[in-house]
């Protein structure tokens, strides 16, 4: 049995539909992320699972037994709020006790757990101090401890890391994926970075529009993804319009604007079908010569643009027609004495498997 | 900035604070002058506070005064503590007008309103309930200001937070919302204590006869003449006036600093 089960659950405000009818099943003991751009409907789904909103249809189960009616205090279900939502009036230490003493744990276990939770997010000499005393970080840190040290079924947490400058974002998503694996509590990361589900989860929703996508684990969402919104909103990727013009070789042949494309079929996809072949920069190879590119999809063209990224470059190259593809080249390929320039004339190809037609 | 200038804005201060703080060292000063006339300096003399003491008029007048001001102030401080919540948790937009007009309305309206629902609706008998109760009405709306303010600053997760954590809406209340703005409701006390004993124009229409209030003994005694025994009282009040001034910018901050 799924630790929490979302079952058909919508939620409206007026005319707009927050939620529409998402089911899900998280395991326990999962990573797992609701990803998607702002009001997409993630926040709205995490409030309903921690209380502070209820479904206008649909069901949400925790280890079984319907939530509904449920006070938010009554959950066994704790969230890291965005802004961390420390109590300005209590140290760190009596932050962290907060849960214990509402749940009426007596005091030696209360002091024993917050010394214990303290050590485990590295804020032993902080207890004292006042939360205007702290960094974001180690605000941060306070909250994780807060919700944790009561042990609930499930954590929420909602864009925690959002505050945080990028260098202790890395830091921090680190230290969250040690913390979640050393206490073994559930976790619900809802974010709009990308980047920050893939590194972190075992799962991702990634939600558009009240509704979910897709739902997989970050390298199939990455490699596969099933719909243009999912393509377009993970990563980089270029989107080339085509139609399905039939099945050679083992191969599905794809008309496009660029020219005939060939790719891995998917096994359903009938001649006529229209979508858009969806290929990854860093897939894309290129060359100085058409010739030197043995692929079956090739195009000779021009450098038009490039951001210069250190570890990465990346290319846009224009090719015959104006269609523009994207070409992530590492800059540490051995031999490569020289790095394109932009207007130089170059070739871009890839294999047929590198990328993935996507219907619709 | 050039000296000239520099020079005029000096003046000016000094003009404005003279206007302001001259005619309070005058009560102080001829407070303490042996002398029955405000005209000159005679001598020093504590007789005026002597004779103070023994003015029995003047001394139950004083007691109501302090005994409405403390009543009506924590009162005023419960009542409007739940009208600022109220006003900052429900967005009812005619919820703060009607709050907050008691404080807008010219006193001499709601001494008159006061006086009609008090003798004409409630059939009351004026005196000591009949201030009391004006000087909350008038009191609440102050409070509730000073504890919506409070409250707008404040990150609203954390009352989330605490629910979400495992507080009742009770236990919220008591560990997370009062702990915060304790300092609003120590500076909504002592502004209510302040304006309650010394307002005149709101309890000159709702004393009756029987009770007297210390602004209302002052005034009857200035119908007469500005005696030295007027100055004492006034300092009086003045250095209890100054004392709650001080513990507000002194003590509150302190409490202030704590609920950061």
């Amino acid at each position: 049995m799924a630790l929490l089960e979302i079952r058909n659950v919508t939620r409206r405000f007026g005319s707009l539909v927050a939620v529409d009818r998402v089911s899900l099943a998280i395991e326990a003991g999962e990573f797992f992320t609701l990803l998607g751009p702002s009001g997409c409907g993630k926040t709205t789904l995490l409030r309903m699972i921690a209380g502070f909103d209820e479904p206008d249809e649909g069901e949400l189960f925790l280890d079984g037994k319907p939530l509904a009616g449920i006070a938010p205090e009554k959950r066994p279900v704790h969230t890291v709020f965005q802004s961390y939502a420390l109590f300005p009036h209590m140290t760190v230490a009596g932050n962290i006790a907060f849960p214990l003493e509402m749940a009426g744990r007596p005091r030696e276990e209360i002091e024993r757990r917050v010394r214990e939770t303290l050590s485990l997010v590295h804020l032993e000499e902080k207890g004292e101090a006042y939360p205007h005393e702290l960094s974001g970080g180690q605000k941060q840190r306070v909250a994780l401890a807060r919700g944790l040290v009561n042990k609930p079924r499930l954590l929420l947490l909602d864009e925690p890391l959002g505050a945080l400058d990028a260098k202790l974002r890395v830091e921090m998503q680190v230290e969250l994926i040690n913390l979640q694996r050393d206490v073994g509590v559930t976790f619900v990361f809802v974010t709009h970075a990308q980047q920050e589900a893939l590194a972190l989860s075992h799962r991702i929703a990634v939600m558009s529009q009240g509704r979910v996508e897709q739902l997989d684990t970050p390298d199939r969402l990455y490699t596969a993804p099933a719909s243009r919104f999912v393509a377009d909103f993970i990563g980089k990727i270029n989107l080339i319009e085509a139609e399905v013009a039939g099945n050679a070789h083992g191969h599905l042949m794809l008309r496009s604007a660029m020219g005939d494309l060939a790719a891995d079929l998917p096994p359903d996809a009938r001649p006529g079908a229209r979508g858009a072949l969806a290929l990854r920069p860093e897939l894309v190879r290129v060359a100085e010569r058409l010739e030197t590119l043995e692929l079956r999809n090739r195009f000779a063209g021009h450098v038009k643009d490039l951001l210069y990224e250190g570890d990465v470059t990346l290319y846009t190259v224009e090719v015959e027609g104006g269609f523009v593809i994207e070409a992530l080249l590492a800059n540490a390929s051995p031999g490569r004495a020289r790095l394109f320039k932009v207007g130089d004339a170059v070739a871009v190809g890839w294999r047929h498997d590198a990328g993935v037609f996507i219907r619709g | 900035m050039k000296p000239r200038s520099q020079w005029l804005l000096w003046a000016a201060s000094l003009a404005v604070y003279g206007f302001l703080y001259v005619p309070l060292a005058v009560v102080v000063i001829f407070s303490f002058n042996d002398s029955t006339l405000n005209a000159e300096w005679v001598g020093f003399t504590l007789s005026w506070y002597r004779k103070l003491m023994t003015d029995g008029e003047m001394l139950r007048a004083a007691g109501n005064s302090v005994a409405i001001a403390l009543l009506s102030s924590s009162v005023a401080t419960v009542l409007g503590a739940m009208a600022g919540i109220a006003m900052h948790r429900y967005r009812f937009p005619w919820l703060p007008l009607l709050v907050l007009t008691p404080v807008a309305m010219p006193e001499i309206l709601l001494g008159v309103s006061l006086l009609l629902f008090f003798r004409q609706v409630l059939d009351l008998t004026l005196g000591f309930f009949s201030i009391l109760v004006a000087h909350i009405t008038f009191s609440i709306g102050f409070v509730a200001v000073i504890v919506r303010a409070r409250l707008a600053g404040m990150d609203e997760g954390i009352f989330e937070a605490a629910r979400d954590l495992g507080a009742t809406p009770w236990m919220t209340f008591r560990r997370v919302t009062l702990p915060l703005i304790l300092p609003a409701l120590v500076a909504g006390f002592l502004m209510s204590f302040t304006l309650s004993i010394d307002d005149f124009v709101i309890t000159f229409f709702v004393a009756g006869v029987g009770v007297t209030t210390l602004p209302l003994q002052i005034y009857s005694m200035i119908k007469v003449a500005v005696t030295p025994e007027v100055n004492a009282v006034s300092t009086l009040l003045m250095a209890l006036t100054l004392t709650l001034v001080i513990v507000a910018t002194r003590v509150a901050p302190d409490i202030v600093r704590r609920g950061r």
